[in-house]
């Protein structure tokens, strides 16, 4: 489910710097009035921190990543966008609740999920952490759209990819493949 | 110790158009007491019920939200005390219908059973109140005050195990039950 726009980043990537400020902006620009988020490291300063210095979206923090999705879950049908950002080892831990919730419940769980240790410029099935090359598979395993965010080149694909989850009521996964500056 | 229908029956008696979100064995008994399209029964499962239940309570502050939670269920997911008390929804309470099993699982004891404080975790988490009933006459008497609280509320009854309910999974998963909610909800 990678596009052809997230392929063509990758060959610049090493050449190319993520801003967060881009990404806050795009999650503002996607209509999100809530993040909700347990920390990730690749996102913590880039991303997570500006988050908690703004009043909006509204941060929510919460104690394990599978929470974060049935908050979401009770949120879209109140007709309210939220994101979750959270890391891949949280992903990876709530692979059930994503499979009932937001796969077999058709909700539009959107998350945002920095891949830990993935090397910067490297593809994540490429990467040598076992941890990372897994998500993507398994994403695709669930039917769960998925799309790379590794540069600024990228950026302009989170408001999209929020807007279709919503229109069509299926989760997404944004992967954040290295740390926004 | 009281039985869970009765008290759902109690219960059902102070519910208007509030959100109800039970799970799993208290859900089928809810639903056939307290029929209505703003019960939410698509909670999925390892104890997320309390989860859903603060999005929605976050999305609707103008709406009072009830969960319904097992204590098996519960203790899958006790962060989620910490995070509820931490959000401070005024409009939610978390009922915990402790009965000492994984119910819908064989009914095997929960581990920890007799022993463990559910509203001890609750108040230690932040929860603004916490109360504890264990027969059906103090529940008659104090439901209304408790759940007339601002929340978050945490009530911990003390349930008879049962016989088991028929578990109508068709029901709870049903796309046609999560439709009407959300037509009831933003009608």
């Amino acid at each position: 489910m990678q596009g052809e726009v997230g392929r063509g980043a990758e060959r610049t990537a090493d050449a190319a710097a993520l801003q967060g400020s881009g990404i806050l902006r795009e999650i503002k620009a996607a209509r999100i009035e809530f993040v909700v988020s347990v920390p990730d490291i690749v996102t913590s300063e880039g991303l997570l921190r500006p988050l908690a210095r703004d009043n909006s979206p509204r941060l929510i923090r919460v104690c394990k990543e599978d929470e974060g999705v049935a908050i979401c879950a009770g949120l879209a049908y109140c007709g309210k966008r939220s994101l979750l950002l959270i890391q891949h080892t949280g992903l990876l831990d709530s692979i059930n609740a994503i499979r009932g919730v937001a796969v077999e419940y058709s909700l539009p769980i959107c998350m945002m999920v920095g891949l830990l240790q993935k090397e910067p410029g490297v593809p994540p099935p490429q990467s040598k952490q076992y941890g990372v090359r897994i998500v993507e598979p398994i994403l695709d395993a669930m039917g769960v759209a998925h799309h790379r965010i590794e540069t600024d080149i990228d950026i302009g694909r989170i408001r999209p990819a929020i807007d279709d989850a919503y229109e069509q009521s299926q989760p997404v996964v944004l992967t954040i493949g290295r740390r926004p500056s | 110790m009281m039985r869970r229908d009765e008290a759902l029956k109690v219960l059902a008696r102070h519910v208007g158009e509030d959100i109800v979100v039970p799970v799993y064995t208290t859900a089928f008994d809810w639903v056939a007491i307290h029929p209505h399209p703003l019960n939410y029964l698509c909670v999925g499962a390892m104890g997320l019920a309390p989860s859903h239940a603060l999005g929605l309570a976050l999305g609707r502050p103008d709406k009072r939200v009830l969960v319904l939670d097992g204590d098996g269920s519960l203790l899958m997911n006790l962060g989620c005390l910490v995070t509820v008390a931490d959000v401070a929804p005024r409009n939610l309470v978390h009922f915990v219908f402790e009965n000492g099993t994984y119910e819908a699982n064989g009914a095997h004891p929960i581990p920890g059973r007799d022993r463990i404080d559910f509203a001890g975790f609750a108040r230690a988490a932040g929860y603004r109140s916490c109360h504890v009933f264990d027969d059906l006459p103090a529940f008659e008497t104090g439901i209304a005050a408790v759940m007339g609280a601002d929340g978050p509320v945490f009530i911990d009854l003390k349930i008879e195990p049962g016989p088991p309910p028929v578990y109508d999974y068709k029901l709870m998963h049903s796309e046609k039950l999560r439709a009407d909610f959300k037509a009831a909800l933003n009608g």
